[in-house]
């Protein structure tokens, strides 16, 4: 078995850089590829208000999503996201419509909430009253673009195994993806304890309601996992787990106090780029510097670590095909050339249709090429990580 | 391989050492057994040799593990995973990934091993314990068994050249149990890797081991070979023990070994046993304790208990058996009351009402269930807390009249059952057959006619079982009928008079134990398969037979 599988190793990394199409072998994706193609779409959704490109986005996302997600249970989230994305935009429209506000003089009034007057202190919000489209429009529009931003994040979520994505976190970053993929498989075991002690209880005859009943069933559970968590941490010491390498403990001090100032710096930068009234210079080169410092540090931390990894997702061309596709439509949309940028937040006064930008318009489209380059997705094999 | 010399252990604030002067070695490619019941200081002798203790544990270490020349004072657990693989207990409490093939690359990658390198062991690994079709499953959805064969390939992926387990199969079911000891017997024999293993099943390992560490309690180790020290050791398997009482030398480790030597002895006895396998309490002519018609209990579409019945007797023991999965806890729960029960009906003797009818405070003095892990039902920080607690819900008259006469205090039960166990212990810090005792006395003090036992015998080593044997023997005297749900033919020989087997929801078996347990080679104790076709069941019958002065 294992001789067939070291030869066929490298037949297939043959294939998968020479063909493409009906032919490719079905693999993952590498994670940060498909986050970096959703964050990418997310950012060109921020950039823009025109329904006609969001609703491109969102029909982008949605293409891509079928036609690349596995059959896992993380796999299996997207209509939940969907179902969010959907409340954000009538949550929105709900209280803009409650909350009597963004109406002009000269709106369409589509009808009226029957007022409720608020006492003085209370001054500024109004509710009921008039109801224009204009408003409506507006609420939606921003709702769109909130739900647009959630889809984006939710295909992320979906294409990419987020274990798997935890695992490409630098060296130095280590223990916290291993902290990230404990709680998350503690979690199902919590559920686990109390619905077994909360069964038992009964056999001692408590009734299972009141703060007696809540020690009861948290006292047996928390010794559990405490337990639990005991011997994780011998088995994970027995099998290796933090051996340092060769790192000293000047050494560790260096790589913290990098990274910490790292950090400062980036809060910096961040604060100086945000605020209008600090000079642009300051801005960027804090956060220049800021950077430098963390990557550094990352750098540093991450040499000290000696460690490998099993079958490491690889990165060719479609990874670079689903990168760039997803990173063309964030770029044309924050240049502003090439096309009018008015369209892309097209005013309400007076109402109108909408234009559709032709290059925006064509480089979101692109994005769905993603779908074609990613290759296809492993057959689903019961695995739920 | 390994070598111990002069250790002492001792834990911080601990009053006396765990271990003290220990002396041993372990040469390359044995496999070294170590025996002893449970608080013996097994666990903290094996976690020792890949220093755990002290550098996990606390407390102190006076002398020298020298483990393939690395001595464990100056070396952390961490250091030496390349050189001893551990797997514990709880294998789903080790995981930390969750599908089979990420766990077993989890070692490798700590150790830096090379990506190529890391796919072909694996795939070896995998082979080798035969677990290649579960590669892409998900730890959780794995049985016991798998997770433990999982757990023992993801420390040899490392390729140590020593393997410590400690106590790999006490929480599983025969089956299962089985197949993680074959493979482990496996290593030894192909791979040469040097096993130190702690286990209760002794009668499944003997047979394979090299060298038998028998810790006595008192801190001390004896170490040599198996017959040797098995002739003196107080832990011993039922073959080993027919062995010494008939004279054997040296003494026979495995049934075979018995078997041919047997002939004589056959010969020897009479057909009949003497004396029964127990005596029995079964009050056959009083009408039923319980009386249970058409119980069936569904999950969804999966049938767990298909129409069952049921009649139990007072001081009856019944042995409720069969594979996981045959539908032994659902059955108990539904009878019970507490669990689910989608039809079907239970009356008990003197009482009005189905205990499913009643309040959970009604149903448990009815009858009482003691589940597979007991110590869910103890959250109080003493023994003496949670006593006062079962007092307080017994005399809690509102709930209806027990069933199984007057009742005592929680405390005179607990005393009866296990002696000496202090008042102001945390219930957390009782040994596993403590516990057991603790949770079963709370349960008696409500007085229930009848007491179910849900798989009390899995993690209770020789000596406890022979508590829990006592304990249910002089329940039966009282007029209890009792039904312990069990994997373990020889609890069940010593402890039951009627064994139900059950399969698929169904009752496929129901009769005598001593008929029941001598029907198949497979299902029977170890003195019946020497034996037969005598239907000789326990050593003592042995012994009453040899020695026709009867005890008095």
């Amino acid at each position: 078995m294992s001789a067939v599988t070291g030869q066929a190793l490298p037949a297939a990394r043959r294939r998968g850089t020479a063909t493409s199409g009906g032919g490719r072998l079905p693999r993952a994706l590498h994670p940060v590829a498909w986050w970096v193609w959703a964050c990418a779409l997310a950012t060109a959704a921020s950039r823009t208000s025109n329904p006609l490109l969001l609703l491109l986005i969102f029909a982008v996302v949605g293409v891509v999503v079928t036609a690349r997600r596995t059959d896992a249970p993380w796999a299996r989230g997207y209509r939940f996201y969907l179902g969010m994305a959907l409340a954000v935009i009538a949550i929105r429209i709900i209280f803009r419509i409650v909350f009597e506000s963004g109406v002009t003089p000269g709106d369409l009034i589509l009808f009226r909430l029957p007022s409720i007057p608020t006492p003085a202190w209370y001054a500024g919000v109004q509710i009921g009253g008039p109801v224009s489209l204009e408003a409506v429009l507006s609420a939606a529009l921003d709702g769109a673009r909130l739900a647009c931003l959630l889809c984006c994040l939710g295909a992320a979520n979906t294409l990419a195994n987020p274990k798997r994505a935890l695992r490409v976190l630098p060296g130095a970053l280590y223990e916290l993806g291993v902290a990230v993929t404990v709680a998350l498989s503690v979690a199902p075991q919590l559920v686990e304890s109390v619905q077994r002690v909360r069964r038992a209880r009964r056999l001692r005859g408590a009734s299972g309601r009141g703060l007696h009943a809540l020690r009861a069933i948290a006292v047996p559970v928390l010794h559990d996992s405490l337990e639990r968590s005991l011997r994780l941490a011998a088995g994970m010491d027995s099998r290796g787990y933090g051996r340092t390498g060769n790192a000293t403990p000047a050494s560790r001090r260096v790589t913290a106090t990098l990274m910490l100032a790292g950090l400062a710096g980036l809060c910096i930068g961040a604060y100086g780029l945000l605020d209008t009234t600090v000079p642009h210079a300051v801005g960027i080169g804090g956060f220049a510097a800021g950077a430098a410092l963390c990557l550094s540090g990352l750098a540093l931390g991450g040499r000290r670590v000696s460690r490998s990894r099993y079958r490491p997702d690889p990165w060719r061309w479609p990874e670079w095909a689903v990168v760039s596709c997803g990173l063309a439509s964030a770029v044309v949309l924050c240049l502003n050339t090439g096309y009018n940028p008015a369209a892309l937040n097209p005013g309400l006064y007076p109402l109108q249709w909408p234009s559709l930008p032709l290059l925006p318009a064509a480089a979101i489209l692109a994005s769905a090429l993603a779908a074609l380059a990613a290759p296809p997705p492993p057959a689903a094999t019961g695995a739920s990580g | 391989m390994i070598h111990l010399d002069q250790v002492g252990v001792t834990y911080d604030g601990a009053t006396a050492p765990v271990l003290r002067d220990v002396r041993l070695r372990v040469e390359e490619g044995e496999l070294c057994l170590v025996i002893g019941h449970t608080g013996s200081g097994k666990s903290t002798l094996l976690a020792a040799i890949n220093g755990l203790v002290p550098h996990f544990t606390g407390g102190t270490l006076t002398g020298r593990v020298l483990v393939d020349g690395r001595d464990t004072a100056r070396f952390r657990p961490r250091e030496l995973a390349d050189v001893v693989g551990v797997v514990g207990q709880d294998p789903l409490a080790g995981f930390v990934t969750d599908t089979v093939e990420e766990e077993l690359a989890y070692t490798m990658e700590q150790l830096a091993i090379d990506p190529a390198a890391m796919r072909a062991r694996l795939e070896e690994t995998l082979d080798l314990l035969g677990i290649a079709d579960l590669r892409h499953r998900a730890l959780r959805t794995l049985s016991g068994g798998q997770q433990q064969r999982v757990a023992i390939g993801a420390s040899l992926t490392a390729q140590p050249r020593i393997l410590v387990l400690d106590e790999p199969t006490s929480a599983l079911d025969p089956t299962s149990a089985e197949d993680v000891l074959a493979a482990i017997t496996r290593l030894v024999h192909d791979l040469g890797v040097t096993v130190v293993l702690a286990e209760h099943r002794l009668e499944r390992v003997l047979p394979y081991a090299d060298r038998v560490a028998w810790l006595p309690g008192d801190g001390n180790v004896t170490a040599g070979d198996p017959a040797t020290v098995l002739s003196q050791a107080a832990v011993v398997p039922p073959v080993a023990e027919l062995g010494r009482l008939v004279g054997w030398d040296p003494l026979p480790l495995s049934v075979r070994d018995a078997r041919r030597r047997a002939p004589q002895l056959r010969r020897q006895l009479p057909d009949t046993p003497p004396v029964a396998h127990r005596s029995a309490h079964t009050e056959k002519d009083a009408a039923p304790a319980l009386t249970a018609r058409g119980i069936v209990v569904r999950y969804g579409p999966l049938i767990a208990v298909r129409g069952v019945d049921l009649t139990l007797r007072r001081g009856e023991s019944t042995a409720l058996m069969g594979r996981n999965g045959s539908g032994k806890s659902s059955l108990l729960w539904a009878v019970q009351g507490s669990g689910r029960r989608s039809s079907g009906s239970v009356s008990v003797a003197g009482a009005a009402s189905d205990p499913a009818r009643l309040t959970s405070a009604g149903a448990r003095r009815l009858v009482g269930l003691v589940p597979q892990t007991p110590a869910d039902l103890l959250y109080l920080d003493t023994v003496a807390a949670e006593l006062a607690q079962a007092d307080r819900d017994a005399h809690d008259r509102s709930a209806g009249p027990g069933t199984g006469g007057e009742a005592v205090t929680a405390r005179a039960i607990l005393d009866d059952i296990a002696p000496g166990i202090s008042a102001g212990t945390h219930p957390r810090d009782l040994s596993a057959g403590q516990q057991l005792a603790l949770v079963l006395a709370v349960q008696l003090a409500a007085a229930p006619a009848v007491i179910l036992l849900d798989e009390p015998t899995r993690g209770l080593d020789y000596q406890a079982k022979a508590g829990l044997t006592g304990t249910l023997d002089r329940l039966a005297a009282r007029g209890h009928a009792i039904v312990v749900a069990t994997h373990d033919v020889e609890f069940a020989a010593r402890s039951c008079d009627r064994v139900i087997v059950m399969a698929e929801g169904e009752i496929v078996t129901d009769g005598p134990a001593a008929t029941a347990l001598t029907a198949s080679p497979t299902f029977a104790p170890q003195v019946a398969k020497i034996l037969a076709p005598l239907p000789y069941l326990t050593v003592a019958q042995v012994a009453a037979a040899l020695d026709p002065v009867p005890a008095p």
